[in-house]
């Protein structure tokens, strides 16, 4: 009885101190997972289109991991690929995916011999905001879009728009149509959709800089947004969650108008084809212009992360790992969809990002 | 015969030397850093242009017009503007008016260019549209002020006015302090020979205050080619050479330029536009090149 109760005490010591040094070392294995290994900081230069929802993302992910910090500076998509193929960035922001010379080249963060990957991280649907007084709905195709902006188009009474628009009354006033007078992403995929959609009016490539003199142009989107509120007969492209207040036209998909909406940019964005020919977790999106589906809106920005698939600094990767996990994971498109109004990444897109975002070392 | 030159007047004259080379030095960097950066530029073909630049000459003369034009426009308003508010400020106005009037001038000077550019865009533009359209209706006539009118009314003229509004501070604080400095002697032989105020102020004043006009006008014209922030918010811009007033096609300026593409711009695109800067930095050096010589010429020293 009484060795009994001793052996009993003893294993209930020993059974203590051992759960209590199990526990040890299970708290600091649990704290190597989740945040003393994620310990350090790493640097993000690129688009500033998606600068807003990198801030929210910046803000949640060190909230949730005290010993990381997260920068980005929205210098812009070019820069910032420059910068990481320097290696000035752990990670670039890009409105457009890597060109094949630049995969071509060589990445300094990355492990050499390795190569960088593109994950669509931002997706945000571009309105055509209007200002034409008397004017409350306005419906357009690409063709039209593409000769107002080009300048063939001048007056809001041409017979072009008044065939689409039966029952509304257009005023004579000239028609102001105004661009971003900056470099800009939205630029690139605005002209890409027209140039996609209506080639023989729009014959110029897509590119960050707007093709034609004419036309009113404005610094940045909230310049554009100004602009178009401001001035007589007006019209403008600009991020949808900017352009509150304005009158925003719906444009023809398929044989339908659309208006845009965070789901119908999800939507267009997870049809569309992935660039073939590059790495397997290369996600290159190539947003699909020309969809007749009018549950889908192909006037859409697709902004990427670019990161090293393997780094050459395995604790910056593993760091770069949880960011790019957290970001464009559900709480991260949840987070940015509120701060920025962007569209979440959904469906099979989602988490054909996620397990790309897995394999980052 | 020299004394001996004591430590502390070593130290001092040595500090002052430096403190005089350092700004060469500084000049002289920037000068050699933009000729090194610029020279991949100059031979830049088709692909590190904008689309539709064949060289890179065809893109920095339509900035380098714009540059001037936007410059002299500005210019010709605040010129006459500013003599006028100097004038006033030294030989009409109570002294007490005077005082308090040059104390709010020298506050415009002091407003960020940002801040100017805010106005432009949100009050100045909207306000100044209907007006245009009225100038192209009535005066469509004149090539300058020939249609269509912008709908948003962000033309070079827009941004004349404000760039006017910027240096017309400058301008009428050097020359008020000129006018002032017209000999009493001068002033009062005219008014002796029955001279009135306006005669007075045209026979004394002004041909003494000749030379310090036209370099506070240079100096204006100065911080006019420079401008960037203002032109970058109010303009809306083409490289293009046109001379039309109240259209929504207007030239716009390197540093504007700049200051809008720089931030998306790689490789050689940076090239591309630290060379037109270095056209700027010629520009500007050309200008206060042409002033020194025209103020040197006219006995410059009177006045400034």
């Amino acid at each position: 009885m009484r060795t009994g109760l001793a052996i009993t005490t003893a294993l209930t010591a020993a059974a203590a101190l051992c759960s209590c040094a199990s526990n040890e070392t299970g708290a600091s294995a649990a704290g190597t997972s989740s945040s003393s290994a994620l310990q350090g900081t790493i640097s993000g230069i690129g688009s500033s289109a998606q600068g807003s929802a990198q801030d929210a993302w910046r803000q949640a992910f060190q909230q949730a991991n005290s010993d990381v910090t997260v920068n980005y500076d929205p210098q812009g998509s070019g820069a910032g690929r420059t910068a990481f193929m320097a290696g000035g960035a752990q990670f670039a922001g890009s409105d457009s995916f890597l060109k094949p010379e630049e995969l071509a080249g060589t990445f300094k963060s990355c492990k050499p011999g390795t190569k960088a990957i593109d994950l669509p991280d931002y997706i945000s649907p571009i309105a055509l905001v209007f200002n034409v007084s008397g004017v409350t709905s306005l419906r357009l195709d690409s063709g039209t879009i593409a000769g107002i902006f080009s300048g063939k188009i001048r007056k809001w009474n041409d017979p072009a728009i008044v065939a689409l628009n039966k029952g509304e009354t257009f005023p004579s006033t000239t028609i102001d149509a105004v661009h971003r007078s900056d470099k800009s992403g939205t630029t690139n995929n605005f002209t890409d959709y027209l140039n996609k959609t209506a080639p023989s009016v729009w014959p110029q490539a897509a590119s960050d800089v707007f093709p034609f003199t004419s036309g009113d142009g404005a610094s940045g989107t909230s310049g554009v947004v100004s602009a178009v509120k401001n001035g007589k007969g007006t019209i403008g492209y600009a991020d949808l969650s900017k352009a509150q207040g304005l009158s925003i036209a719906k444009i023809k998909v398929g044989s339908a108008y659309v208006a845009p909406t965070a789901r119908g940019a999800a939507k267009v964005v997870g049809t569309s084809p992935v660039d073939t020919g590059r790495e397997a977790n290369d996600i290159a999106v190539k947003v699909n212009r020309t969809t007749t589906d009018p549950s889908e809106y192909p006037l859409t920005l697709v902004s990427n992360l670019i990161v090293c698939q393997t780094y050459a600094d395995p604790s910056i990767g593993s760091l770069v790992k949880a960011y790019v996990t957290y970001a464009t994971g559900t709480a991260g498109q949840q987070a940015s969809a509120k701060a920025a109004g962007s569209a979440p990444l959904t469906g099979a897109l989602a988490a054909k990002v996620a397990a790309a975002a897995a394999t980052i070392r | 015969m020299r004394s001996p030159r004591r430590l502390g007047d070593r130290l001092f004259s040595s500090g002052a030397l430096a403190a005089g080379l350092l700004i060469l030095v500084v000049l002289a960097a920037v000068a050699i850093f933009l000729v090194a950066q610029s020279l991949p530029a100059l031979t830049a073909g088709g692909t590190d242009l904008p689309a539709g630049f064949t060289s890179f000459w065809s893109y920095v003369l339509p900035l380098v017009f714009g540059t001037v034009w936007a410059a002299v426009l500005a210019l010709v308003i605040a010129v006459p503007l500013s003599l006028g508010v100097a004038l006033f400020l030294s030989h009409y106005a109570p002294r007490r008016t005077a005082r308090a009037l040059g104390a709010v001038i020298d506050l415009l000077a002091a407003v960020p260019s940002v801040v100017f550019g805010l106005w432009g865009i949100t009050v100045l533009a909207p306000f100044v549209q209907p007006f245009y359209t009225f100038l192209s209706a009535a005066f469509g006539w004149i090539p300058l002020l020939a249609g269509p009118v912008s709908g948003t009314g962000r033309t070079i003229l827009t941004v004349a006015v404000v760039l006017a509004v910027m240096i017309t501070p400058i301008i009428t604080a050097l020359t008020r302090e000129i006018f002032l400095q017209t000999p009493r002697l001068n002033e009062e032989a005219a008014l002796a020979l029955g001279a009135t105020r306006w005669e007075m102020i045209r026979i004394a004043v002004l041909p003494f205050g000749l030379p310090g006009m036209v370099s506070a006008a240079m100096l204006g014209l100065g911080r006019a080619l420079g401008e960037t922030m203002a032109v970058a918010m109010v303009l809306s811009p083409s490289v293009v050479v046109s001379f039309f007033l109240l259209r929504s096609e207007n030239p716009t300026t390197i540093a504007a330029n700049i200051a809008l593409n720089f931030p998306d711009s790689y490789g050689s695109g940076i090239n591309v536009l630290i060379a037109t800067g270095l056209a700027l930095f010629v520009l500007t050096f050309v200008v206060n090149a042409v002033a020194r010589a025209v103020v040197g010429r006219r006995g410059g020293g009177k006045g400034l």
